[in-house]
């Protein structure tokens, strides 16, 4: 059946974690008769088990959806799901911009967070239509009153008609269906017109190539057209197009102005269909591509090694995999002389890092080593050269660095005005420079500073949450290069430097790095045959120490009766527990020594 | 075939000691007894008909052996001999020191023992109550005098370390006592608390050594014995010349042996297996003998070997598996030679006395 464009509506969701985005999408599911109540497990859109678990969406999802709105006609429903974190950010603004509009969730008892707010305004300036929506107004800590305020204070949309639902329930989700109807814009856009389309996510898929998601502009795709991919220039013949449905796709002839779907055209890679381009007919080209593409590059680094040094090919292996659907992701090999092989990898921010590493430990089952987070330095040297550091390890002696200059971040922290001076305090102590403070309501605060991204890949977040009870929502984004007192610190087991555990770090805060991490060393290494001196140094001078003490006694002295199967078993035992070492020089370190200096107590 | 070591073991104690862990048992009749011994030489008997065997050495350990009384262990004693050949054997048997003697030692003499292993601990009274023994010092040098009456002229005696209370001192009294007595061989163990003992159980309320304390008697006592003329040739093991244990040789040097009795263990052409922990399934003449895997690899003669004081040799290494030990054995070894634990040089890896108080750690470490 062909829809008029006037009963297409575009829309996403935007939530902040656990506001309940993917439980309204599951409703929105439901009225809409989409999916069969035996096909529904919670949170479809959600696919990857990692998200439904953490509650947060990691890549754009979208779904075609019909729905017979109060005014008696049908109406098609493209939901495109956007992902909710920061390290996504260019994501969501292509996936907003494939919309009209955007159902803004706020949970009625915690407000407005960094991340919604953050989002709005990438709708607000994709000029989406934005639906504000109260959720979770069943718990008994609701506070309606307050969130309309806050959504009146600072979104500056009217509360006045806002649906208070339960996404939980069910309660009153048709109405958001009904203000999607009334309020959201049909798309508009001209078929007769050289084709532009939108790519807001793609995945890859083993038999039918990468499969890109479009929102269409202009004009019109069908099979066996040849399309172009405006920033890479690679042209492709469409093999199937279509729309998505919650469980399926359903095969099209074509795809036009207005529409949103899915092509398919033989692509084998998924870094020639990024995110952001514009597909267009390579015979009728559109003059220009839609704004707003670029190329997302990491920013955050650190090198990943197998436990398991055997397990180097597996890695490599689930990497490649990994990439095919996430252009974002880089990693070249890497040799360190305490881990053996292994990748350094780039990554969009910290939770991007996160689920990588989580996903090759539960879907690849790869036990995996990583090394401190990294962000990437500009070292000016002495004869003039600039080069870009994203490894401790290649950092250049001191004496041959003229200027160093380390990226810094604009970040927003919203937080209950209780909370302030935890923060500042955190902020002062990460060599925040504080730029504004702003009170949303009463009661809560945005708080805004510049910090350096090396102090917030460090274990910022957890401090954040610990220091506001998890209070605190954060959102920042990386403004440039600023120079920076800064020096390699490396840590000698034993006299041998071990590089994997070698990092950058500002003058002033080196001396209290190096002994925490020296302290918290030695609690992880056990004792050794002789005694072990740990060592923080600066180019050659010693800045902490601490000792591993020797053992004394490990002998099992009596063999009685030629009963060697102890001692057997003993050596079995100890093989065991060696898999769990590295051997640095002649010292055995835990596995878990190299994570645990990633997160140092204060 | 090479003659082989032979090992009974005997589950008889009288009472048990809170510390030792080994398989015994106190209910004892004259039927249990009797019939232990039976099947012992019953067994003996089956083996002869199964494969040729021949012995060289002979140990009766426990438990406390001379439960079995001398009727019994003449009878074992004799099957042996009237069913296998013997080479110049060492024959031990385990005994106690008691008030009052138990076996008729100069007839066990004059039957083919040589060599007796008496469970002495220690000399000091407080120290022996702790440990449950129900002998004194006075009863010590008896039982040592009645052995040398006896004929025998190969004796050990055991003498524990770390014991609750024990001092450098009273360590040194113990030993001074030893070194007087005119023995020829001591095994000095490091108290170790087992699971399932009543020390494991009341380990809180002991006064156990800690390991310094521990490092440092063990280190006194090698310096005092072999100042004393006693050869320290193993970890444990201390001996005047020629008195080296040969029984106990074979299990540090990968030799066949072959044990009977329950829990009694046994390295065969090549396997390692073991009796079942049981007396009844014993008695019943249907113990099922447990298969423990392959025995003689490289692995596990160097996990031995490196309990002697000679090491591993090049030499012995060669003719025993056709190579010379693997070029990667020297190079770990020699890591901890500057830290006094190893002895490295182009054709030997020894243990030092500080590494053989690290021996489990150290030669994982070797090995793996």
């Amino acid at each position: 059946m062909l829809f008029p464009r006037e009963q297409i509506r575009n829309f996403s969701i935007i939530a902040h974690i656990d506001h309940g985005k993917s439980t309204l999408a599951d409703r929105i599911l439901e009225l809409t008769e989409s999916v069969s109540k035996r096909e529904m497990s919670a949170q479809l859109l959600d696919n990857m088990d990692l998200e439904k678990e953490r509650g947060i969406t990691i890549k754009a999802r979208a779904v075609t959806l019909l729905y017979k709105a109060e005014n008696g006609k049908e109406y098609i429903f493209n939901l495109i799901d956007t992902p909710g974190h920061v390290d996504f950010n260019y994501e969501v603004s292509r996936a907003l911009a494939a919309c009209e509009g955007a159902v803004l969730v706020v949970d009625a008892s915690q407000g407005i967070e960094a991340q919604t707010l953050a989002n709005t305004y990438l709708a607000i300036e994709a000029g989406l239509e934005i639906i504000p929506v109260i959720n979770k107004i069943d718990l008994p800590s609701a506070d309606t009153k307050r969130v309309k305020n806050e959504i009146e204070d600072v979104i500056g949309l009217s509360a006045d008609e806002v649906p208070l639902i339960s996404a939980k329930t069910g309660l009153n989700v048709k109405t958001v269906l009904e203000c999607i109807v009334s309020n959201v814009p049909p798309p508009d856009g001209d078929p007769e017109k050289p084709l532009k389309a939108l790519i807001f996510d793609s995945y890859y898929d083993a038999y039918k190539g990468v499969v890109i998601y479009v929102r269409i502009k202009d004009g019109r795709v069908k099979l066996g057209d040849t399309i172009r991919l405006m920033a890479t220039g690679a042209e492709f013949v469409v093999v199937e197009c279509g729309f998505l449905h919650a469980t399926n796709l359903e095969k099209r002839d074509e795809l036009i102005a207005g529409e949103v779907g899915y092509i398919t055209a033989s692509i084998k890679s998924i870094s020639d269909a990024r995110v952001g381009d514009t597909v267009t007919n390579a015979q009728n080209p559109a003059p220009k591509p839609l704004p707003g593409y670029r190329t997302v590059n990491p920013v955050v680094f650190c090198g990943v090694y197998p436990v398991d040094g055997t397990k180097y090919g597996d890695l490599r292996e689930a990497l490649e995999k990994l990439q095919l659907n996430d252009a974002a992701l880089t990693f070249e090999p890497e040799t360190s002389v305490a881990l053996g092989f292994g990748f350094r990898c780039g990554f969009l921010g910290l939770l991007h890092m996160e689920i990588i590493q989580e996903r090759l430990e539960r879907e690849y089952n790869l036990d995996i080593i990583t090394t401190a987070p990294s962000v990437i330095y500009r070292i000016t040297k002495t004869d003039g050269d600039v080069v870009y550091i994203d490894n401790p390890t290649n950092y250049p002696e001191s004496g041959l660095i003229q200027k160093s200059e380390e990226p810094v971040a604009n970040a927003h922290i919203y937080v209950p005005a209780d909370y302030v001076g935890n923060i500042m305090e955190l902020c002062q102590e990460r060599r925040g420079i504080f730029k504004d403070m702003k009170y949303l309501d009463k009661d809560r605060v945005d708080i805004q500073y510049t910090l350096p991204l090396n102090e917030i890949v460090y274990d910022f977040f957890d401090k954040l949450k610990s220091k506001t009870r998890g209070y605190a929502s954060f959102d920042y984004e990386i403004i440039g290069y600023a120079e920076s007192d800064l020096v390699k610190l490396d840590i000698l087991l034993n006299g041998d430097i071990v590089d994997a555990l070698s990092f950058i770090v500002h003058r002033e805060k080196a001396y209290q790095r190096a002994r925490k991490m020296a302290e918290k060393l030695k609690e992880k290494i056990p004792r050794q045959l002789f005694e072990v001196p740990i060592q923080a140094c600066i180019g050659g001078k010693v800045i902490a120490r601490e000792t591993v003490k020797a053992m004394r006694k490990d002998v099992l002295a009596k063999c009685y009766g030629g009963d060697i199967t102890r001692k057997k078993k003993l050596l079995e035992k100890q093989k065991e527990g060696k898999k769990r070492m590295r051997q640095i020089g002649t010292v055995e370190v835990p596995q878990d020594a190299f994570m645990s200096i990633l997160k140092l107590d204060d | 075939m090479k003659p082989i070591g032979l090992y009974i073991h005997v589950p008889f104690c009288e009472r048990k000691c809170p510390y030792c862990n080994f398989f015994s048992t106190t209910k004892i009749t004259n039927e249990i007894v009797d019939r232990y011994t039976d099947i012992i030489c019953n067994t003996l008997v089956k083996y002869k008909e199964k494969i040729k065997l021949s012995f060289d050495t002979v140990y009766f350990g426990g438990g406390t052996p001379s439960l079995l009384g001398d009727k019994n262990l003449i009878k074992i004693i004799k099957t042996i001999k009237n069913n296998f050949k013997l080479f110049g054997s060492e024959i031990t048997l385990e005994i106690n020191p008691t008030t009052l003697p138990i076996v008729n030692l100069k007839q066990l003499r004059e039957e083919g023992f040589n060599r007796l292993s008496i469970g002495v601990q220690s000399t000091i009274d407080r120290e022996l109550k702790t440990l449950g023994r129900q002998y004194s010092q006075k009863d010590i040098k008896n039982t040592i005098k009645l052995a040398k009456i006896a004929g025998f002229t190969n004796i050990s005696l055991d003498l524990m370390l770390a014991i609750p209370e024990q001092s450098i001192k009273s360590l040194k009294q113990s030993i001074n006592f030893f070194i007087s007595q005119d023995i020829q061989h001591i095994s000095a163990y490091l108290l170790k608390v087992e699971k399932g003992t009543l020390f494991y159980k009341n380990k809180n309320k002991l006064n156990l050594k800690n390991e310094n304390e521990e490092s440092e008697m063990y280190l006194f006592l090698v310096s005092e014995l072999t100042n004393n003329g006693f050869k320290h040739y193993e970890i444990s093991n201390f001996a005047r010349n020629g008195y080296k244990s040969k029984h106990n040789l074979k299990y540090w040097n990968s030799k066949d042996y072959l044990g009977i009795g329950p829990s009694a263990h046994s390295f065969l052409a090549g396997r390692r297996f073991y009796y079942q922990r049981s007396l009844q399934k014993f008695l019943s003449g249907n113990s099922e003998v447990i298969y423990d895997g392959k025995g003689g690899t490289i692995e596990e003669y160097i996990m031995l070997r490196l309990r002697l004081s000679d090491g591993i040799k090049n030499n012995l290494f060669k003719q025993r598996f056709g190579i010379n030990i693997p070029q990667i054995y020297f190079e770990k070894a020699k890591n901890f030679q500057k830290y006094g634990l190893t002895v490295v040089d182009k054709s030997s890896i020894k243990l030092t006395n500080k590494g053989f108080l690290l021996s489990n750690e150290l030669i994982s470490r070797i090995l793996l």
